[in-house]
């Protein structure tokens, strides 16, 4: 074994077999799923192992015997054992019972919240997500979209024949901070690795991009089963610039289905029957009531006959009658769309390009909307319902293995902190590039005041009650001053997937106090804990398993620069200097061999200590030049 | 590529500093370290200096927007997707801080504000603080009032071209104001551009309400 390999800077040698990362790429959906793979930029639906629909219905069956059958065949299920079926549970991620107050009386499983935590946790508690009762178990909308995930997995393991546990998971791009995180915990207790949460609208342009190599302004009108998305991108030079984004959580092709719901129900109303139904009822009748609103896509007219309650009804729907329930619903889309242009200062015209994603845009009505808006016919030759998961794909093989290409995405809402009278002052306004990182200073407004409660929301709205509420917490120890002499920093950073994490810190004094507040509406890290322990998932091991991937990762840098180093600087290096340092090398190389995380840092600390001489020379060398006015690069180059 | 945007630290006369990776010196602004190729933290450079540009209000956008795609497809989280968990922390904070270089400078009002305060002026208050200029407030009240009797688009349309023009030459003034070190003028000037800018942008919307409608 040679002692001593020297690499280029930058040119990192082929990670060990277990260290190289099978990602996959998917699409979470309100109504459907799907997971693609991609492979040297050609990505692919993975379809059940019999060549079947590419497509997973986001349907849950939770047996009384503790069995859970997620898809097709618990959607199977939704009529005969309506209680025991979740579906649209994407709805409810990170949602506390305020938000979902308007479409809980549609869903047929009871929703309640937990009572709120008391003790330290409350401290930094936001409010509280929903749980579900499903045949006899108490859910949050977490475990049930991790059951989603787990299937989704399970399919893509069976297609490649191999283990895949990391993935990039899309996200509406309206989703909030609850959301989002809810969707990352959902994605941790299905023992999936998210490395990086993409926007909807982002993954179905990286997929028309991609192959069709475009550059301009496109936009990205996403209507799917249970949210609305548009999105403007610029594309230029390899970069998918995210320009502005707007939508709505809370409207998508599940609402057209309830219009029709409603239609027939006043219909019966109006001759003289009872329009209360139960949870079945309701959920056989959102059933025909899809397939009244798919069969209106290729057909003018669609007559049902509609049997509940002991009561048979017929009724004739036209898709002028249908266009008629939704317009509300499509002109709120389209208003929201100029909205979204006016932010971005763009006008319909100057749009290169319009993709379509979601099965909702399959509506003719929704098309026609679209068409005229843009004065183009919109781009659609991807399947809507696919595009997503084919661009989630590409940016999982681009992250695992390198890519020309980048995407640069926005905060879809903008973040900020309640002041004196509940106003909102906003710290980072919506469509600011992420990451960011923003702070602001507050003061205190009582002498000897000792503590500030920090209060973080987010919503485009003035009053702090018209907007979420992310995090609450209690700055304390600030030293007794005069009114107005502290000087409190609060700093919001969103990373690369969205994500919040706010700090405040106490500056005057020198003395530092920093909160650092992960939202809470997904799970509590103690929740977290339980939920692994109670699932199948071994979360010791691979919590294990990361710490040791971690170490290789950072033994390997540590290796490469010092080697870096020995060849710029060969001249500073003695022969002694050179044979301990190999033998460091060699001796942390053979550790990275084993499974024993503690070896293989105890001998990255011996290789640091051993190439500290080697170091110091370097660095005594760079002050020299720099005291002789000379430049170190100028040197070198 | 990474060294190419290392390259364009604009000797700033900083010095050197250590490399956390390969511990040996590395220019205290550089985005990479010459060496050994790792990323380091964002160093004290002005939002000007980062893309290798003069400090002069008057900027080409598209020049700083190449700079920056440039920058950002080697600092950018995801392509530290699979290193380190500081090399991924470094990336976040140098990515966050090339997006406040190039926001900042993309908007003329904070391009102006950003320069005033590197000149140790403080600018006229933002939003919230009372702004005592008599010709400036009767002029925003002038506006305002043309902008609610405007009924249809075509008087919005023109109102949106006269106070696009007017914004112009505004910045332009602003421009001269700032790189002459005019800075009491400056900061005026700065605050009547604040205001136009928020008008275009009221009127559009008010457009877009129209139009939806």
């Amino acid at each position: 074994m040679a002692l001593l390999t020297i690499h280029e800077p930058g040119q990192t040698p082929l990670p060990h077999e277990e260290e190289r990362k099978l990602a996959v790429g998917i699409d979470l959906g309100t109504t459907n799923s799907v997971v693609a793979m991609s492979r040297d930029e050609k990505s692919e639906v993975l379809r059940n192992p019999d060549g079947g629909s590419a497509i997973v219905p986001s349907v849950v069956h939770y047996a009384s015997d503790g069995t859970v059958t997620v898809g097709e065949a618990a959607r199977d299920l939704i009529d005969s054992q309506a209680s025991q079926v979740v579906s649209s549970v994407k709805r409810l991620m990170g949602r506390g019972l305020e938000d979902v107050k308007s479409v809980a009386g549609t869903l047929p499983y009871h929703v309640e919240i937990p009572d709120a935590p008391t003790g330290d946790d409350a401290a930094s508690a936001g409010p509280q997500m929903v749980r579900l009762n499903v045949g006899n178990r108490v859910l949050t909308p977490v475990e049930v979209s991790a059951d989603i995930l787990r299937a989704l997995k399970a399919r893509a393991e069976a297609a490649l024949e191999q283990d895949v546990d990391h993935a990039v998971i899309t996200v509406p791009a309206y989703f909030d901070d609850a959301a989002r995180t809810a969707t990352k915990d959902a994605a941790k207790l299905a023992g999936i690795e998210v490395l990086r949460l993409v926007n909807e609208p982002t993954a179905a342009a990286l997929a028309y991009g991609l192959d069709n190599g475009a550059e301009g302004l496109y936009a990205v009108y996403d209507l799917g089963g249970g949210t609305f998305d548009i999105s403007l991108l610029k594309m230029q030079k390899g970069v998918f610039q995210v320009k502005s984004t707007g939508g709505d959580a809370a409207l998508g092709g599940d609402d057209f289905d309830h219009a029709i719901v409603e239609n027939i129900l006043a219909a019966r109303k109006a001759d003289g029957i009872d329009d209360t139904i139960d949870a079945s009822a309701a959920k056989r009748l959102l059933k025909v009531a899809r397939a009244i609103k798919e069969a209106l896509t290729a057909r003018d007219q669609v007559d049902v006959a509609v049997d509940i309650n002991d009561s048979e009804t017929t009724h004739s729907i036209t898709r002028a009658g249908f266009d008629a329930m939704i317009v509300k619903m499509v002109e709120r889309t389209v208003s929201i769309t100029e909205q979204v242009l006016d932010d971005a200062d763009v006008l319909p015209e100057d749009i290169k390009g319009v993709v379509l994603v979601g099965g909702s845009t399959r509506v003719p009505a929704v098309r026609a909307a679209v068409a005229s808006l843009f004065g183009q016919e919109p781009l659609s030759n991807i399947d809507p319902d696919e595009v997503v998961a084919v661009g989630a794909a590409l940016q999982a093989e681009a992250l695992t293995g390198g890519s020309d290409n980048l995407l640069l995405d926005v905060i879809p809402l903008s973040l900020g902190l309640e002041t004196m009278g509940g106003i909102v002052e906003k710290v980072v306004d919506r469509n600011t590039p992420i990451p960011v990182a923003k702070g602001q200073e507050f003061t205190t407004y009582q002498d000897g005041q000792n503590a500030m409660m920090i209060h973080v929301v987010q919503g485009e709205r003035e009053m702090v009650d018209q907007c979420r509420s992310l995090a609450r917490f209690v700055l304390s120890g600030i030293p007794p001053m005069a009114a107005g002499a502290a000087r409190i920093r609060v700093e919001f950073q969103v990373d690369a997937d969205g994500l919040l994490t706010v700090s405040a810190r106490e500056e005057t004094t020198g003395i530092e106090q920093e909160v650092a507040v992960k939202p809470t509406y997904g799970i509590n890290e103690i929740d977290m804990a339980n939920m692994l322990r109670d699932s199948m998932v071994n979360a010791r091991g691979d919590m294990e398993l990361r710490l040791l991937t971690e170490a290789r990762v950072e033994a390997r840098r540590n290796i490469l620069a010092v080697q870096a180093a020995m060849k710029a600087d060969a001249e500073l290096l003695d022969e002694g200097d050179k044979n301990t340092i190999a033998a460091a090398i060699a001796e942390l190389e053979a550790a990275m061999q084993g499974d024993d995380r503690q070896i293989i840092n105890d001998l990255a600390e011996a290789l640091e200590t051993a190439s500290r001489p080697f170091a110091e020379k370097r660095m005594d060398r760079g002050i020299r030049r720099a005291l002789a006015g000379q430049n170190v690069n100028s040197v070198r180059t | 590529m990474m060294n190419a945007a290392s390259k364009n630290t604009d000797a700033t006369g900083n010095g050197n500093k250590t490399c956390w990776s390969c511990k040996g010196p590395v220019d205290a602004v550089a985005l990479f370290c010459d060496t050994c190729g790792a990323i380091q933290a964002p160093g004290q450079l002005d939002h000007f200096a980062r893309f290798g540009i003069a400090r002069d209000f008057n900027v080409d956008i598209d020049a700083i927007e190449t700079q920056y795609l440039k920058q950002q497809q080697a600092l950018h989280p995801d392509r530290f997707a699979t290193k380190s968990a500081r090399e991924k922390a470094l990336s976040q904070q140098q990515a966050a801080s090339l997006n406040d270089a190039f926001e900042t400078l993309k908007n003329p009002v904070s391009r102006a504000v950003y320069m005033l305060r590197m000149a140790g002026v403080e600018p006229e208050g933002g939003e919230g603080q009372t702004v005592n200029d008599p010709a400036l407030l009767m002029e925003a009240m002038e506006m305002r009032e043309a902008l609610d009797d405007a009924g249809d688009r075509a008087q919005i349309d023109a109102i949106i071209r006269d106070v696009r023009k007017t914004a112009r030459d505004c910045e332009n003034e602003v421009a001269t104001a700032i790189n002459g070190g005019a800075y009491d003028a400056a900061r005026k000037l700065t605050t009547r551009l604040r205001y136009l800018l928020k008008m275009a942008q009221e009127a559009r919307a008010k457009k877009a309400r129209l139009a939806a409608a």
